[in-house]
């Protein structure tokens, strides 16, 4: 049966102050790493928590496998969290954490599903040692087997990178993707890194002010953003005459490209190294700045440089404001 | 450095020499004296006063202590574990709730022994009330028993055991909680798999805190007791008022610090090895 694993529909959760989330509708493929991306205190991790059972809604329905669990209790929803903060269990082992969601399902096999779990995160040989002796990578790859043991419809992840320093998030991320290639279970990842998401991510669901602003492939969101808010939050975007090109489709030359082309006059205020390439900064005649990304091989801009900048009609981004 | 050390530590060792460890030689010296013919202790030196302590009638008395302790621990427990687990939740409100936990220190243990007598006498509160009532026409035996006993202790003892208790269950992150409900844990096995374990610290400290006063109990046995229930406590007492035999008041003192003793160190010992 081909459906979605995990359905939202209009679903809104209220609190006397605000609202968190804000008639939410999304459906995500099985076997999906999604991603809800938006900046904190958009209601990703709300959303995130309506779905695991931890706060009930207001409003809508949340559907598992095609079945309406708004009253089920986190226990009986076949949902697995991976906390941010991890939230192992301080008194059981490695192997104790893992085996929890087992033996509370009666599940057979428990030791042979244990060690393939922890064989599966590499953590073989860490059985007995406690959250306490681990590091911040390993005690992350524990929240991850433990969730993942019990082979729930969906794991939950609540931005399980942010507490990594930057060289481990970008391996963890790394082998996060390869896990979840190799598990086939559905991932829905919360985070506010629009890198993590967007090199993480088969769809994405972007959100702000508890509302859906967009939900569509990495290259969707980011080539073909649906609002002004998308376009800015996944990256650097120039509006120039009500248009937006983002800096790497952004040209620019101290010469008229000719061949007809709609080329407009600048004036360079400033160059920014940035190690893999430059962001040089520009103002037009019509007082708008711009920002264009150049190869750092390039010969090099100084302020006041007179320069012309031009793109491809393509790269345009055609959003009211 | 060392020296300025010493001087601070100087009232705590004075402290403990004078009102500790005088007495407590005291205490050995008389136990192993003779007693008097009108009081008193003199020699020859003896050990006739820790065999009377084996005597049955008196093992016999140890072990209600023991069993009243032991029950009134376990009641303290059961009671407290709730409350001070509602009170770590509460948010705002613990400082007033934990300020009420600590309320009736405010009040003397004694004068509040005794209002206990006013409530649970023949023509107390309890009794007046349900014959009011028309419930009962006889009034109930509520006091001068086991069951006063353990309810004064019970009752006397409670804070000991919600303090420590609150203490370790405030620390408890709750998002163990959640992930405790989020592999499938129902309130149950969260309770009894991630809370009880997490909480094993105070549920130690609380139990010894109550344990300990309440196995050599002497007021609460005295009032509410009316010397039907008597307690290793009010055997002692008797034996430095009553029977003014002194070297063995002495001996049964020994005695139940070194069974105290014992327990707590084989208590302590299986809680580490839990952990």
């Amino acid at each position: 049966m081909a459906g979605p694993i995990l359905e939202l529909r209009g679903v809104s959760r209220r609190y006397p102050s605000h609202v968190a989330v804000d008639h939410l509708s999304l459906a995500v493929e099985p076997g999906a790493f999604f991603s809800l991306l938006g900046p904190s205190g958009c209601g990703k991790t709300t959303t995130l928590r309506l779905i695991a059972g931890f706060e009930q809604a207001t409003e809508g329905d949340v559907l598992l496998a095609g079945r309406r669990v708004n009253h089920l209790r986190p226990y009986e929803r076949n949902v697995t969290t991976v906390f941010q903060s991890y939230a192992l269990f301080p008194h059981l082992t490695v192997a104790g954490n893992v085996v929890f969601g087992l033996q509370r399902r009666r599940a057979p096999d428990t030791e042979a599903r244990v060690r393939e779990a922890l064989a599966m995160v590499q953590l073989t040989g860490k059985e007995t040692r406690l959250p306490a002796q681990l590091s911040g990578g390993e005690k992350q790859r524990v929240a991850l087997a433990r969730a993942l043991v019990v082979k729930p419809d969906v794991l939950l992840l609540d931005e399980p990178l942010a507490a990594l320093d930057p060289k481990l998030r970008r391996q963890m991320r790394g082998e996060l993707k390869e896990l979840q290639r190799s598990v086939g279970i559905t991932f829905l990842f919360v985070t506010h890194d629009q890198e993590e998401a967007l090199s993480l991510s088969d769809r994405i669901a972007v959100m702000n002010a508890g509302r859906l602003e967009q939900t569509g492939t990495p290259q969707e969101i980011y080539l073909k953003p649906a609002s002004r808010f998308v376009a800015g939050f996944l990256g650097t975007v120039n509006w120039i005459g009500g248009v937006g090109v983002r800096p790497e489709a952004l040209r620019i030359a101290a010469d008229h490209p000719g061949d007809g082309a709609n080329a407009l006059a600048a004036r360079v205020l400033g160059a920014d190294f940035l190690g893999n390439c430059c962001h040089v900064r520009a103002q037009l005649e019509s007082g708008e700045c711009a920002v264009a990304e150049v190869p750092f091989a390039q010969p090099g801009f100084r302020p006041g440089d007179s320069v012309h900048l031009w793109w491809h009609e393509s790269d345009e981004m055609k959003l009211p404001a | 450095m060392t020296r300025l050390r010493a001087w601070f530590l100087l009232p705590a060792r004075l402290w403990l020499v004078v009102l500790f460890g005088a007495p407590l030689t005291v205490i050995c010296v008389y136990s192993l004296l003779t007693r008097g013919a009108y009081g008193g202790q003199s020699p020859p030196w003896t050990l006739e006063n820790y065999l009377r302590v084996a005597d049955p009638l008196y093992g016999a008395i140890l072990l209600r202590s023991l069993l009243i302790a032991a029950a009134a621990t376990a009641i303290c427990l059961v009671l407290a574990f709730p409350l001070a687990l509602f009170i770590a939740r509460s948010g705002k409100r613990r400082g007033l709730y934990l300020q009420l936990v600590i309320l009736p220190f405010w009040t003397s243990f004694l004068v509040r022994t005794y209002a206990w007598i006013f409530l649970l006498r023949d023509t107390g509160l309890f009794n007046t009330a349900l014959q009011a009532l028309g419930i009962i026409r006889e009034p109930l035996p509520l006091l001068y028993n086991d069951g006063a006993v353990l309810l004064g202790l019970v009752y006397g003892y409670l804070p000991f055991m919600v303090l420590p208790l609150y203490a370790t269950l405030e620390r408890l992150d709750p998002a163990l909680l959640e992930a405790a409900a989020d592999l499938g844990a129902r309130p149950w096995a969260a309770f009894f798999r991630v809370i009880v374990p997490l909480a094993a610290p105070g549920i130690r400290a609380g139990s010894i805190l109550v344990f300990i006063p309440t196995i050599g109990a002497y007021l609460t046995p005295d009032l509410l007791g009316g010397g039907k229930s008597v307690m290793i406590g009010n055997l002692v007492q008797n034996q430095f008022s009553t029977a003014r035999d002194w070297p063995f008041g002495s001996a049964v003192s020994l005695a139940l610090m070194a069974f105290v003793t014992l327990l707590i160190v084989v208590f302590l010992r299986r809680g580490e090895e839990a952990l």
